[in-house]
């Protein structure tokens, strides 16, 4: 398949001038041949998990299906910039982004069908997370919720939410925690927002560049991050180095996952695609999200790894002081809107 | 020649064939790979009017970037035409074992990937690596700051000036160094009124190609400045930041801002230069 | 040279002399071998299986596969428009050749992200062609072909540049006398104006080939990186580091890094056994 791709690249590579040769070279790829190769395209904390998770669903593929092949890529970045790369015209099978409005500023130019999020259990949310602190061994600033970030002084790093999906939770998470304080409304949250993004020294691209600057560049005293990030930047550096801190209140953060109906039909790949998304909910689906720290939805799989998943309160993003993903894009991450306001000099 | 009386022609006749295969080959190609490109990069900034182009572009960050991209540029071709000098000088002036070795070398930065050099460089200057433990508890900050941009930079750069005036310096005439030296010139004065002048134009040259390659250096300056809006965030990452904001028109206009820039610069290097080489002919 | 240093009005103080001297080699040291020699230090930091163990992982392999397909094809490309620009520059006198000159030389000043940015301008889903390629299923940005026209943009001036000065020089009288001798153009062309050119044009491949194989702006801005299939070897470098998978990274680096040193071991034979050829003025 990477072969056939290849050579496609040739072709279409010697034909230059002559682009309109290579019409069609591209539906034709995925036809030959027994093996299915998917695309899915996801955000950046998701390498391990999808990393374990391809041979799991090959194996379970492969045996319900006469041995046939599946090799599934990835791609990854900032959970915006790869809705950005699918509707530039990247081939993704399945995207499973950081958060719904990327699906559907997708499924609003027509590559996925607009109901995609009731095609899957859960509203095609297959694990949840939350957003939670890393900070420097010991706490030495003694961060526990969002007010201590705003204090003066304290180096705070979290990604662009224009192309990130976690830093989009991480400021819905800031915004719905100064909202709940005594006397809160959008301009005391807003105050709050400004103040928080004024202590940020670097904003990435993507969370994963974020983890990279906080870890390793030893930039910043915290880092807002994915649960699941934050472990593994404790299993990647050091538990000597780094502590988490669990505020007592955060966000319901849950990645969306969708077929891209327009890729699949056009490379005759729909039922692997699909069955792709559907074994994340298996219990062998679940167990993977949840070794990652992915928090799972199966109740058998969730009690089984209750330990490692501390309470914690968490809105959802349909929360009605929140409105949905639509209406926080709008009000916030669009041009002009609150984000813009308050990182304008 | 009197153009007046001549009547007017594309091309002078010659004695060669294949002149129009060979133009409409090349032109063909421009055309494909880089001028209809171009024009995409010149006529899309203004899809979301001018005063989208002119807010992207007069943006603080904006600004901020473009600023940092070409004064690091600025400075690290500055640093470049000092050791570069040195380093040819060193080369055609004086044997000492190694010396082809070291010769080589020069090349390096051209032919290693930006990439490579790119994390090689945040390795070295890291807070944990060989110089930058050195040089952090002195208080001195490369990495993911605008120093290290400059850094970056300086490396992808250095070639360029080493060898321009390399051939140079091998052709300044020795009669007249000796004549020079004859007529009771001292060292110092050789140098400076006789051998910097012949060795000027070159020199600008080569600092010109170091900044027009560090202007739009990415890859090597991605991994160790940082990024750090209105820091050590510079033009190039700035557009690809635009792009995947979905902003095309946003970052056409700040590629369209750098080529504009660039062009200008390097057409008043150029003056600069002519006016330089006219001098040192008369 | 060394007759020449030994003339008396260019012996400098010893003292001068070893300073200079101790003052280019620091800087080399500093500026060029320091990162090249942190390349292989990080590779091998895990020992050799680690270190095979990175370069021989299926997405790794494929990464070589494809840079090394990439420069395949656009080297040749320019190849070819080199020798055709460099013999309408350099044998014939038109109007416009100083504007057709600054057009080749144009790609060297841009910056690699740009030369990215302007193919996703005109072929990506939201480009000029971007509606026609979809409805004709043709893929550009996100592949191979993306990766390929941006290589070979970058790449563009570099066999052209070589040529031109050189054959400036060279001048036309051996092929006008060809010509008069009854040889076609095509004839003249492979017989006396390739043979004169050819350690010229091979330097310029080879320069080509070090810069395509390493470009990384340009790439990572059409490439979409899909993992083994449209991530050149710098952009695995750069998925590696942010994996902080990093003895693989520097792993992979090590290979390019291995054939940069290979380019300059063939250019330094190259400069030492055809030196007069190679005259012409290299960075104009």
């Amino acid at each position: 398949m990477t072969d056939q791709l290849t050579r496609r690249g040739i072709i279409a590579g010697l034909g230059l001038g002559a682009a309109g040769l290579a019409t069609g070279a591209f539906g034709q790829a995925a036809k030959a041949g027994p093996a299915v190769t998917l695309l899915n395209v996801s955000y950046d904390p998701t390498r391990e998990l999808y990393v374990q998770y391809n041979p799991l669903f090959a194996a379970n593929w492969a045996g319900s299906h006469g041995g046939q092949r599946v090799t599934v890529q990835q791609s990854h970045g900032g959970s915006g910039s790869q809705a950005r790369a699918v509707i530039d015209g990247l081939p993704a099978d399945v995207v499973t982004l950081a958060l719904a409005y990327d699906v559907d500023s997708i499924a609003a130019r027509g590559l996925i069908n607009r109901d995609w999020q009731k095609r899957l259990p859960n509203n095609s949310a297959p694990y949840t997370s939350t957003m939670i602190f890393l900070v420097r061994k010991g706490n030495p600033w003694k961060l526990k919720t969002w007010s201590d970030l705003v204090k003066p002084g304290i180096k705070v790093v979290t990604p662009n939410p224009k192309t990130s999906g976690g830093a989009r939770w991480n400021y819905v998470a800031a915004w719905a925690f100064a909202l709940r304080q005594p006397g809160g409304n959008a301009t005391t949250a807003e105050a709050f927002v400004k103040a928080l993004y004024k202590n940020v020294p670097v904003l990435d691209t993507g969370a994963r560049a974020s983890t990279t600057t906080f870890a390793q560049r030893r930039i910043g005293d915290v880092l807002i991050t994915w649960e699941n990030e934050a472990h593994l930047a404790i299993k990647e550096f050091g538990a000597a180095n780094f502590d988490i801190v669990y505020p007592p209140f955060s966000v319901l953060a849950e990645p969306s996952v969708a077929v891209v109906d327009k890729v699949v039909d056009r490379k005759k790949t729909r039922a692997a695609a699909e069955a792709y998304l559907q074994y994340l909910y298996s219990e062998a689906g679940q167990g993977v999200a949840a070794r990652n720290f992915y928090r799972p939805r199966n109740p058998t799989v969730a009690a089984r790894y209750r330990a490692q998943f501390p309470a914690l309160e968490m809105i959802s993003i349909d929360h009605p002081a929140l409105g949905g993903w639509a209406r926080v894009q709008a009000t916030h991450f669009a041009s002009g809107g609150v984000y813009d306001r308050i990182t304008a000099k | 020649m009197s153009p007046a009386k001549r009547s007017w022609r594309f091309v002078e006749p010659s004695a060669l064939p294949g002149f129009g295969p060979a133009l409409g080959l090349t032109m063909a190609y421009l055309s494909f790979f880089l001028l209809v490109p171009l024009a995409a990069l010149v006529l899309r900034p203004w899809e979301h009017g001018a005063d989208h182009v002119f807010a992207v572009v007069s943006a603080e960050r904006t600004l901020d970037a473009l600023r940092l991209s070409f004064g690091a540029a600025f400075f690290a071709a500055c640093v470049n035409a000092v050791f570069g000098t040195i380093v040819a000088w060193v080369l055609v002036r004086y044997d000492f074992p190694g010396k082809r070795i070291l010769d080589a070398f020069v090349d390096l930065p051209f032919a290693l990937p930006t990439a490579v050099a790119g994390i090689a460089l945040v390795t070295i200057y890291a807070p944990n690596g060989p110089i930058g433990s050195i040089i952090e508890p002195m208080g001195l900050k490369v990495a993911y700051t605008p120093l290290g941009v400059m850094v970056a930079l300086v490396f992808v750069g250095f070639p360029f000036v080493v060898r321009a005036i390399q051939p140079v310096l091998e052709e300044v005439q020795i009669d007249v160094e000796e004549a020079a030296a004859t007529l009771g010139a001292n060292r110092f004065r050789t140098i400076s009124q006789v051998i910097f002048p012949a060795v000027l134009p070159s020199l600008l040259m080569g600092f010109s190609l170091a900044l027009a390659r560090a202007v739009g250096e990415y890859g090597s300056v991605t991994f160790i400045a940082g990024n750090q809006q209105n820091v050590s965030e510079i033009a190039p990452l700035l557009i690809i930041i635009h792009l995947e904001e979905f902003d095309y028109a946003g970052a056409a206009a700040i590629g369209l801002a750098m080529l504009l820039i660039s062009i200008v610069m390097l057409f008043g290097l150029n003056l600069i230069q002519a006016k330089v080489a006219g001098r040192g002919e008369r | 040279m060394s007759g020449l240093a030994k003339s008396p009005a260019r012996r400098d103080p010893p003292f001068l002399v070893a300073g200079l001297i101790a003052v280019a080699v620091a800087y080399l040291a500093l500026v060029v071998f320091l990162p090249l020699v942190i390349v292989f230090v990080e590779a091998l930091r895990k020992g050799v299986g680690d270190y095979l163990a990175g370069i021989g992982d299926a997405e790794a392999l494929s990464a070589i596969k494809l840079t090394l397909l990439v420069a395949a094809i656009a080297v040749p490309l320019n190849t070819i428009f080199g020798l055709a620009a460099a013999w309408c520059v350099t044998k014939f006198d038109f109007k416009g050749k100083n504007l057709l000159v600054t057009l080749i030389d144009l790609p060297f000043s841009i910056s690699p992200v740009i030369s990215g940015l302007i193919y996703v301008l005109l072929y990506g889903a939201n480009g000029w062609f971007g509606p026609w390629l979809q409805e004709h299923n043709i893929q550009i940005i996100f592949s191979v072909t993306g990766i390929v026209l941006a290589t070979t943009l970058v790449t563009l001036p570099f066999v052209a540049r070589e040529l031109i000065p050189l054959m400036q020089a060279q001048g036309s009288d051996e092929e006008a006398a060809a010509t008069t001798l009854g040889a076609n153009g095509l004839r003249t062309f492979f017989l006396i104006t390739l043979p004169n050119v050819k350690w010229a044009l091979m330097y310029g491949v080879l320069l080509s080939t070090a810069r395509a194989m390493g470009e990384f702006g340009a790439v990572s801005v059409v490439s979409g990186k899909i993992r083994g299939l449209t991530a050149t070897m710098p952009l695995q470098v750069e998925i590696l580091y942010n994996e902080y998978n990093f003895v693989a990274a520097f792993a992979v680096a090590s290979l390019l890094a291995l054939f940069a040193l290979v380019t300059l071991a063939v250019k330094t034979l190259l400069e030492a056994r055809f030196s007069d050829e190679l005259a012409a003025q290299r960075w104009r």
